[in-house]
C-alpha cells in the first residue's frame, strides 16, 4: 500500500510535469520566407530570413514607439525594436537550424537586420552568416521554436529561394502540417515519453537543398 | 525511480525512513528530468515527428483548442470595435482559452497542488485559493498595462522588463516559501520518524521530548524574521508540541493514533492563521501575470477596446482558476486517499504521511528554485 501511493504521487507529479510540456502552445505565429545565399565559389555564406510577425505580436511590439505619423512607422523609427529583436533571439539561436551532409553548422552574430511595418504587420529582415562558408551535396535548414511558444510556417509563396547557388542545386520543403512527410502519429505517448522530449521539432519546417 | 521497485518497503521502521527519503528524491528526480527534458534544446536528437492532422490524443487535442482560442482572440477584438456585440464572443473565447491554457505552464497549478499536499488543507480552501491566484495574476497583468501601456505609454520591451522582475520575485517568492514549509515539515516528519522509534525503543522518548525543545527554539527564531507563513506555522507547532510533550512523557510511547494528531486540522486551518498562510501561498504565484493576457490587453488597448480586454482577462482568469481548482481537487483527494490507507497501518502510517508532506513541501522549493535557474518550464514572458 505504502508503495503503490508512493508511486501514485510520483505519477501526480509526473502528470503535473507532463501536462506542463505538452500544453504549452504559440503566442507569436511567424510567417517565414528564406534566402540561401551563395558566394561566387560554390560555398553557400548564409541564411537571409524574412519572417511576417501577427497582427497581436506586431501590435504588442509596436507599443510605445514614437513616430512622427500615427500608424506609419520608418525604419529608422523601428530601428531599436529590430536591435531589441535580434538580440532576443540569439538567446533561441534564431530558431534556425542548419546541418550539412549530417554535420550541425553554426551560425555568425546577424547582420543587416531591419524591420518594416506594411499591412498592420511587423517584417524582420536579417541575415545569419554560417560562421564558415561550406559547400555540402545535401544542406537541410529547420525552422522552429523547440519550445513551440512562437509558431514558424513558412510562406505560402515562395518561402526559399536559392540566390546565386550553382544552377544544378534543387531545393525541396517539408511543412509540419500539410502531410508531405511520413505522418507518424502523435499521442501522449510521444509527449511524455523523454526520447521524444524535444516536441517543438514536431512542428519544424524544414528545407532542403540538394546540389548533385 | 527503480530504487522504489524493492519490495522492501515492508521494511523495519528506521529503514523505512531512509526509503522514503529516497522515495521523496525519486519523485524530484523524476519530475525534474521531465522538466529538463522539457527544456532540452536538441534540435536535432531524437526521432523527429511531423504531425498532419492526426495530433492525437488528449493532448493534441488540448493543444490544438488553445491555440485555436487563441488566434480567435485577436480577430474578435477587431471585430468588436464594429460590432459591440463581438465581445460576448470574445469573453466566450477568453473563458475557454483560459480553461485550456491554465493546463499549461506558469499558473500555479504544481505549487498551489503541492502546497495543498504539504499541508492539511480541504477541498474547499483549494478552490478557493485557486481562484484567488487566477484572478490575482489577472489583476496584475491588467495593471501593469493599464499603468504601463495605457498611462505611460512605455513599449514593451519595457513592460517586458517589468515582467520579468516580477517573474524573478514570485520564482523567489516560491522558493522561499518552499524552504519554509520543508523546514516545518521535515520537523513533523522528524517527529513522526521518531515516534515510531518510540514504539521500539521507549527509553528514547525523553530526548526526543528534548530535541522538540530545541526545534522550538529554531522556529520561533524564524518566525521572528518576519516572514508571515512562519509566523502562522508557529503557533501551531508550539500547541502541537505540548500535546505531544504530553504524549511522551505520559506514556512513553506512541501508537497509530498519533499519525492523526499530527498538523492542525482542517478546522483550525480556517482561522485567521491559517487563511495568512494559504494566501501568501498563493500570492508567491498569483503576482506573475499569464503573458498571453498581457498581449491581448495590449492588443485590445491599440484597437481601442481596453475595457474589452480587462473584461476578457477577468473572464480568462475564471477559466483558468477552474482548472486550476479542479487539479488542485485531485491533489487533496488523491492525499485523503493517502491517508486512509496510511491509517490502516501500524505506527507507518504517520511516517508515510508526514513523509508525503515533507516531499511535497520539497516540490515547492524545487519548483522556485527550477523556475528561478530557468530549469523549470514555465510560459516564456514576450520579449522580442
Amino acid at each position: 500500500m505504502t508503495r503503490s501511493f508512493v508511486w501514485g504521487f510520483a505519477l501526480l507529479v509526473m502528470l503535473l510535469a507532463g501536462a506542463d510540456r505538452a500544453s504549452a502552445h504559440p503566442h507569436v505565429w511567424v510567417k517565414s520566407a528564406s534566402e540561401l545565399v551563395y558566394a561566387a565559389d560554390g560555398t553557400i555564406t548564409g541564411v537571409r530570413h524574412t519572417w511576417t510577425f501577427d497582427d497581436m505580436f506586431s501590435t504588442y511590439a509596436l507599443q510605445g514607439i514614437e513616430t512622427k505619423t500615427k500608424g506609419v512607422y520608418t525604419r529608422e523609427e523601428l530601428a531599436p525594436l529590430a536591435q531589441t529583436n535580434v538580440e532576443s533571439l540569439r538567446e533561441f539561436g534564431f530558431f534556425t537550424f542548419a546541418k550539412a551532409d549530417g554535420k550541425k553548422q553554426k551560425f555568425e552574430e546577424p547582420v543587416d537586420y531591419y524591420l518594416e511595418y506594411k499591412d498592420s504587420a511587423l517584417v524582420l529582415h536579417f541575415v545569419l552568416p554560417f560562421k564558415t562558408p561550406f559547400k555540402s551535396r545535401q544542406l537541410a535548414v529547420e525552422i522552429f521554436d523547440p519550445s513551440y511558444f512562437v509558431d514558424f510556417q513558412l510562406q505560402d509563396k515562395d518561402p526559399v529561394k536559392l540566390v546565386g547557388a550553382p544552377a544544378s542545386c534543387t531545393t525541396a520543403i517539408e511543412r509540419p502540417r500539410d502531410g508531405t512527410a511520413s505522418a507518424q502519429k502523435l499521442g501522449e505517448d510521444n509527449f511524455l515519453d523523454g526520447s521524444n522530449a524535444n516536441y517543438g521539432a514536431m512542428f519544424a519546417n524544414k528545407i532542403t537543398v540538394t546540389c548533385p | 525511480m527503480r530504487l522504489l521497485n524493492v519490495k522492501s518497503l515492508e521494511l523495519t521502521v528506521g529503514r523505512k525512513a531512509a526509503l522514503l527519503g529516497i522515495a521523496v528524491l525519486a519523485v524530484a528526480l523524476a519530475g525534474d528530468s521531465l522538466w529538463h527534458a522539457a527544456l532540452a534544446q536538441n534540435p536535432f536528437g531524437g526521432p523527429r515527428a511531423v504531425p498532419d492532422q492526426q495530433v492525437g490524443g488528449i493532448v493534441g487535442w488540448l493543444l490544438a483548442k488553445q491555440s485555436e482560442f487563441y488566434r480567435a482572440m485577436s480577430s474578435t477584438i477587431r471585430a468588436a470595435k464594429n460590432d459591440g456585440s463581438a465581445v460576448w464572443t470574445l469573453l466566450g473565447i477568453s473563458f475557454a482559452y483560459g480553461i485550456f491554457h491554465a493546463a499549461g505552464p506558469g499558473h500555479g497549478k504544481a505549487v498551489i497542488s503541492s502546497y495543498l499536499v504539504a499541508n492539511e488543507e480541504t477541498a474547499r480552501r483549494g478552490i478557493v485559493l485557486s481562484f484567488i491566484s487566477a484572478l490575482a495574476q489577472a489583476l496584475v497583468a491588467v495593471l501593469i498595462v493599464g499603468i504601463g501601456a495605457w498611462l505611460l505609454n512605455v513599449t514593451a520591451k519595457t513592460m517586458c522588463g517589468t515582467e520579468r522582475i516580477i517573474e524573478i520575485a514570485s520564482y523567489g517568492l516560491i522558493a522561499a516559501f518552499g524552504a519554509r514549509l520543508m523546514w516545518s515539515k521535515g520537523r513533523g516528519l522528524l517527529r513522526a520518524v521518531q515516534a515510531t522509534r518510540t514504539v521500539a525503543v521507549p527509553e528514547l522518548a525523553l530526548a526526543h521530548a528534548g530535541a522538540h525543545r530545541h526545534e522550538h527554539a529554531h522556529s520561533h527564531a524564524f518566525a521572528a524574521g518576519g516572514d508571515h507563513a512562519g509566523h502562522d506555522h508557529h503557533g501551531h507547532h508550539h500547541d502541537h508540541h505540548h500535546h505531544h510533550g504530553g504524549h511522551d512523557h505520559a506514556d512513553h510511547r506512541h501508537d497509530e493514533h498519533c499519525g492523526h494528531s499530527h498538523g492542525p486540522e482542517p478546522s483550525e486551518l480556517a482561522g485567521p492563521g491559517g487563511w495568512k498562510r494559504g494566501l501568501s501561498a498563493v500570492l508567491t504565484v498569483g503576482i506573475r501575470p499569464c503573458s498571453g493576457a498581457i498581449l491581448v490587453l495590449v492588443f485590445a488597448l491599440a484597437q481601442g477596446l481596453f475595457w474589452a480586454g480587462v473584461a476578457a482577462t477577468f473572464v480568462m482568469g475564471i477559466g483558468t482558476a477552474i482548472t486550476v481548482a479542479t487539479i488542485a481537487t485531485i491533489a487533496v483527494s488523491a492525499k485523503g486517499i493517502a491517508r486512509r490507507l496510511a491509517a490502516g497501518r501500524e505506527g507507518g502510517g504517520a511516517l508515510v504521511m508526514r513523509g508525503l508532506e515533507f516531499a511535497a513541501a520539497g516540490l515547492v522549493l524545487l519548483l522556485g528554485v527550477g523556475l528561478l535557474l530557468g530549469y523549470v518550464a514555465a510560459e516564456r514572458v514576450t520579449c522580442f
